[in-house]
């Protein structure tokens, strides 16, 4: 009887593909924990339609390409990338446009590339700018913060938010929860001091360091980003990077805190989707630089990047922008950010000459 | 206490070290067949010096080294030698060598051997060539040969021996067990390696912390010597060369150089162990320390195992059970290699043996798509980039490759250890360096072919060109003695002085000079040409160069004779007009020439006398060689003799002037209807104006004998040599 002929080496540690993508999904639910307590049921109908369309699309393109379902459904890939476009996604959005979102995500960004692993793109920003873009209204109407919320106004309930998501606004009774975010507001105002804006705007003056609800939703995925890298599921360098580029931007513009500043450093750090950012969105090994270094230049450049639209640009928040804009200097990035290899004096560039 | 220095990366798989370390090196029975495969190192493999049917002794050498990177053979015990032919043996590709198989006696029985007590009172030379007559090789795993390790070149400077005893690959324990056993001998090793390198000024062995024992052990043997016990956390791949010496050095290995180029020789514990044995003992390394390990073997240990033991014979004796073993690897799980089947033998450099069921070691998972999350990258020791290495191996990108450092890879598979989508990154890796090192084959021979093209356009270009200017110059010849014959004819009344020259006799003959050095360069070249067909023997290339040989001596014959015609009768006409100086500077350059040839005939001759001793199939073409340069010779002297004795008064009156000016045209012309002449006339030519020649010589000499002349001696000479021509020319005629 002969044996196994088979390379070095025989053994590899345990876990797959699958299990980091779990792990993950794991580590996005403190966020959405957070969300929901902030902003009602929504998102959590948001992430259930996501799951469902994106596995939905998945399954078919994999059908479609010849590929076998259960292995690459296995893999969780589609379900990450549902659930980071449910979160970003605002809460009560129409049906329709988790489906366009999806359809974006899975089939255009992901499975026209070649699917996992071949995306340049961040498949869910793919998703998330595309509806951006085409559904201004429906993609900018926010909830207010539970503890923001007017005299006798409150989130829709189950049922409510059922008929809002697969019947329309319109019909329903339900009003007033919705309202500009932190970070649109802060944008609008060109009159008032910070400390005024603080003090009268009810998205600021009922938070206590940054804006109502955003604040505990950004601590949230800090949480979140903190497990994953105890988890070892990604590095440090570009969550840290772009934190600190964009805690540095907005010290550098913060200008006292009159009626143009930029708003202060944590105010930067506690708004929109900076940590969801910082930890689930652009450590997406797949369309990010490799290298360490080249993770940090990576990450620093997003941070400046979304300062910058955040504040000059013509959106309130830039996270899904800046990302997309870096995925497509990653390469270029990693042509000059190889490590030093061991016995060499000095990385070289891995241009070819 | 040392500084240790950190490796980047590396992985923490479990270490599975505990089964084998339970029971002290055990020994086994003697099996009945010993396999000694004649290569076992890294080199040349070995000549066998023993016969089927020959009995030998326990350490007697059986084969010996062929070359200064190579080992001997030694039988591993008594017995017959019953057959030398190719034997499975272990190696990645399952290949088949050449073996030496024994057939043990059971008497165990060794020849006498010559122990040293005191190693000092040699010198290290001595025991360096000691050391490689008993056939050590780095027995960590390589199999470099220790004695070629431990004599550095002169220019490097060895201030560290480094011992390895981090033995970092999971299931392995064999130098574990030596160090905790042996721990007084591997010092006393380490002290021999030390003062064969010219006692270094550190001498360090570098354990992992997970061996307490040995560390205990080693440390106490090591109180009165000048050696280092220094221990590091345990991590793989610790182990390996480059990186034991940057947690213990803080240095790295430069790429593509070697530790000894940064003053450190490094070596195993093994090794120093059986150097010791060589050197104290005279034993040469016939036995070596294996773990045999894996949970389809009911006993799991060490054991001092005879170099060609059969694999399945080692495993029998463990309580091996066949259909629970998943596959049987050589080495450790993390670079070992598998083996198909069971029969090929223990070598000198295998370290464990693996049989794992499959629980144990289970068959990999399929290969999901990389998804770039950096585990490898983060894991590997050597700081490649693994994930983009593998997307360059399967887009076969080689530029890549090699600006990603592809071949600063040592394979160690921490990469493929981590990676969560099971991809065999080392399985790439090897097939990439593969498909390169034979890309990189196919491009050299490629540039070869194209230059050997190139070459040969250019070649027959040239002797196009060549033809058609000779064509050109004996057209313009035949024009210019039509030309003249009817010019002569105008003025046969009017006037006897010939018209002035177009082409000067010194040109015409420069020119036949480089025709026949271009002919002669041709013929050389066929020549090496063919010898180097005969040595490859390469029959069909052989013909057609022996051919185009035969062809390139023809024509350097043609290019010589045509030369040689044209001089002589070239130099009658000269002799009457040149000065004094212009013969001087003539026989200057003969003889600069004379002491050119000489040179080349010393040369040839050397050329052949090495090809004689060699007994190289190029002896016949260096002896045509030696034998032209030869006659080149002998008519270059004589021609020099003819310049340096004038045949005629150099004070030559008017009227002498005016008839040598005639003999000039003459001779062109001559040269000119030469040139023309197919070798049969041209011979025939030569024959009747040497006979003319010799006439005039005999008159002259007759003129001189009435004379007195002070230079009868130069023209007895001369018609001496123009009687020897002459008769060469009749017989070659």
């Amino acid at each position: 009887m002969t044996f196994l002929r088979i390379t070095s080496p025989h053994t590899t540690r345990a876990g797959t593909a699958g299990s980091v993508m779990q792990t993950v999904i794991i580590a996005c639910t403190p966020g959405l924990v957070a969300l929901t307590l902030s902003f009602g049921i929504g998102s959590i109908i948001n992430t259930l339609l996501t799951a469902l369309f994106c596995l939905a699309f998945e399954a078919v393109c994999l059908k479609l390409r010849g590929r076998p379902l259960a292995f690459y459904l296995k893999d969780y890939s589609a379900l990450v990338t549902a659930v980071l476009l449910g979160l970003a996604l605002p809460p009560y959005a129409p049906w329709w446009i988790v489906a366009v979102g999806s359809f974006f995500a899975i089939v255009v960004a992901k499975q026209m590339y070649g699917g996992l692993g071949f995306n340049p793109f961040n498949p869910a920003m793919v998703g998330y700018v595309v509806l951006l873009i085409s559904f201004p209204v429906e993609m900018t109407r926010w909830t207010l913060d539970i503890a923001a919320l007017p005299e006798g106004i409150k989130h829709p309930d189950l049922l409510q938010a059922l008929t809002l998501v697969f019947v329309g606004a319109d019909s329903v009774l339900v009003d007033g929860y919705t309202a500009a975010t932190p970070l649109d507001v802060l944008k609008q105002n060109n009159s008032l001091t910070l400390d005024t804006l603080y003090s009268t705007e009810p998205v600021f003056s009922s938070a206590r360091w940054a804006g109502a609800g955003w604040e505990w939703v950004n601590l949230a995925f800090l949480a979140g980003g903190v497990y994953l890298l105890y988890k070892k599921v990604f590095t440090w360098h570009a969550p840290v990077a772009m934190l600190l580029a964009i805690t540095l931007m907005a010290a550098l513009f913060y200008d006292g805190g009159s009626s143009t500043s930029t708003g202060s450093p944590l105010f930067h750090l506690l708004s929109g989707a900076t940590m969801f950012g910082a930890f689930f969105i652009i450590t997406d090994p797949v369309s990010s630089a490799v290298s360490t270094r080249g993770r940090l230049i990576y990450g620093a450049c997003i941070g400046i990047l979304v300062f910058v639209i955040r504040a000059w640009g013509n959106y309130p928040d830039a996270i899904a922008f800046a990302v997309l804009l870096m995925n497509f200097a990653a390469p270029f990035i990693d042509y000059y950010t190889l490590p030093r290899t061991y016995g060499h004096e000095k990385s070289r560039s891995g241009r070819v000459k | 206490m040392r500084k240790i220095w950190d490796i980047h990366g590396g992985i923490h798989p479990p270490e599975n070290k505990s089964q084998s370390t339970q029971t002290p090196i055990g020994l086994i029975d003697l099996p009945d067949e010993i396999i000694l495969p004649l290569n076992q190192h890294v080199g040349t493999p070995a000549d066998p010096i023993v016969n089927i049917g020959d009995s030998v002794k326990k350490g007697q050498v059986i084969a010996e080294a062929h070359g200064f990177v190579s080992l001997p053979v030694h039988a591993s015990t008594s017995g017959e030698i019953t057959a030398i032919e190719d034997r499975l043996i272990p190696h990645p590709s399952g290949m088949s060598a050449r073996c030496i198989v024994l057939k043990p006696d059971m008497q165990d029985e060794w020849v006498a051997l010559t122990p040293i007590d005191d190693f000092r009172t040699k010198k290290p030379g001595a025991l360096a060539e000691l050391i490689r007559n008993a056939g050590i090789a780095g027995m960590g795993g390589a199999g470099f040969p220790t004695a070629v390790k431990i004599q550095p070149r002169g220019d490097q400077r060895i201030d560290t021996l480094i011992l390895n005893g981090t033995e970092c690959e999971p299931y392995i324990t064999a130098d574990d067990m030596l160090m905790r056993e042996k721990a007084a001998e591997v010092i006393r090793g380490a002290e021999l390696l030390a003062f064969i390198l010219g006692e270094p000024a550190n001498i360090i062995i570098g354990i992992e912390d997970n061996k307490p024992e040995a560390i205990a052990a080693m440390s106490d043997a090591a109180k009165n010597a000048k050696v280092e016990i220094v221990s590091f956390p345990t991590k793989y791949p610790s182990g390996g060369e480059k990186q034991l010496i940057q947690i213990l050095t803080g240095k790295e290995v430069p790429s593509g150089k070697l530790p000894a180029d940064i003053g450190i020789v490094l070596q195993n514990i093994g090794t120093a162990y059986a150097a010791h044995r060589a050197i104290t003992y005279g034993e040469p390394l016939i036995s070596r320390v294996t773990t045999i390990v894996g949970e389809s073997l009911n006993i799991q240990r060490n054991i001092e195992v005879l170099i060609g033991t059969p694999m399945s014979h080692v495993l029998e004796q463990h309580g091996f059970e066949h259909d629970q073993c998943a596959r049987l690897i050589v080495g450790g799980p993390m670079m070992g290699y598998t083996m198909e089947h069971l029969h090929a033998p223990i070598v000198k450099t295998t370290n464990c043996l693996l049989a794992p069921t499959k629980a144990e070691l289970p068959a990999p998972a399929a290969q999901q798509p990389c998804i770039r999350c950096g585990m490898c990258s983060e894991a590997c020791p050597a700081s490649l980039l693994p994930q983009q290495l593998f997307w360059f191996s399967q887009s076969e990108d080689f530029d890549r490759l090699h600006t990603h450092n592809l071949f600063d890879c040592i394979e160690c598979g921490a990469c493929a250890y981590v990676c969560p989508s099971n991809i065999p990154l080392v399985q790439y890796y090897r097939a990439s360096k593969g498909a390169i090192r034979q890309h990189d084959e196919e491009k050299r021979k490629a540039e070869h072919s194209r230059q050997r093209f190139e070459f040969r356009k250019e070649r027959i270009e040239r002797a196009a060109a060549e033809k058609e200017a000779q064509r050109e110059a004996r057209k313009k010849a035949a024009a210019a003695a039509r030309q003249k014959q009817a010019e002569n004819a105008e003025s046969a009344a009017a006037t006897a002085t010939p018209k002035p020259e177009t082409t000067s006799p010194d040109k015409t003959a420069a020119k036949l000079e480089r025709a026949l050095s271009s002919a002669m360069s041709r013929l050389e070249r066929a020549q090496k040409q063919v010898a180097d067909a005969l040595e490859t023997d390469d029959t069909a290339r052989t013909d057609t160069l022996q051919a185009r040989l035969k062809q390139a001596e023809l024509k350097v014959d043609d290019a010589k004779k045509r030369l040689d015609a044209f001089k002589q009768n070239n130099s009658d006409a000269k002799a009457g007009v040149n000065t004094i100086e212009e013969q001087n500077s003539a026989s200057e350059k003969l003889e600069q020439s004379i002491v050119q040839l000489e040179k080349r005939l010393a040369t040839a001759q050397q050329k052949l006398a090495e090809a004689v001793n060699s007994g190289l199939p190029t002896i016949s073409a260096l002896e045509q060689g030696v034998a032209k340069i030869r006659d080149k010779l002998k008519n270059a002297k004589e021609e020099l003799a003819n310049i340096n004795n004038p045949e005629t008064d150099t004070s030559a009156s008017t009227d002498e002037l005016k008839s040598a000016e005639a003999a000039i045209s003459k001779a062109q012309t001559r040269a000119a209807e030469l040139a023309n002449m197919n070798p049969a006339d041209k011979a025939v030519a030569k024959i009747v104006s040497l006979e003319k020649r010799l006439d005039k010589a005999r008159e002259r000499l007759s003129a001189a004998e009435a004379n007195n002349d002070e230079n009868l001696e130069v023209f007895r000479a001369s018609v001496v040599t123009l009687e020897k021509k002459l008769a060469d020319a009749k017989a070659k005629n």
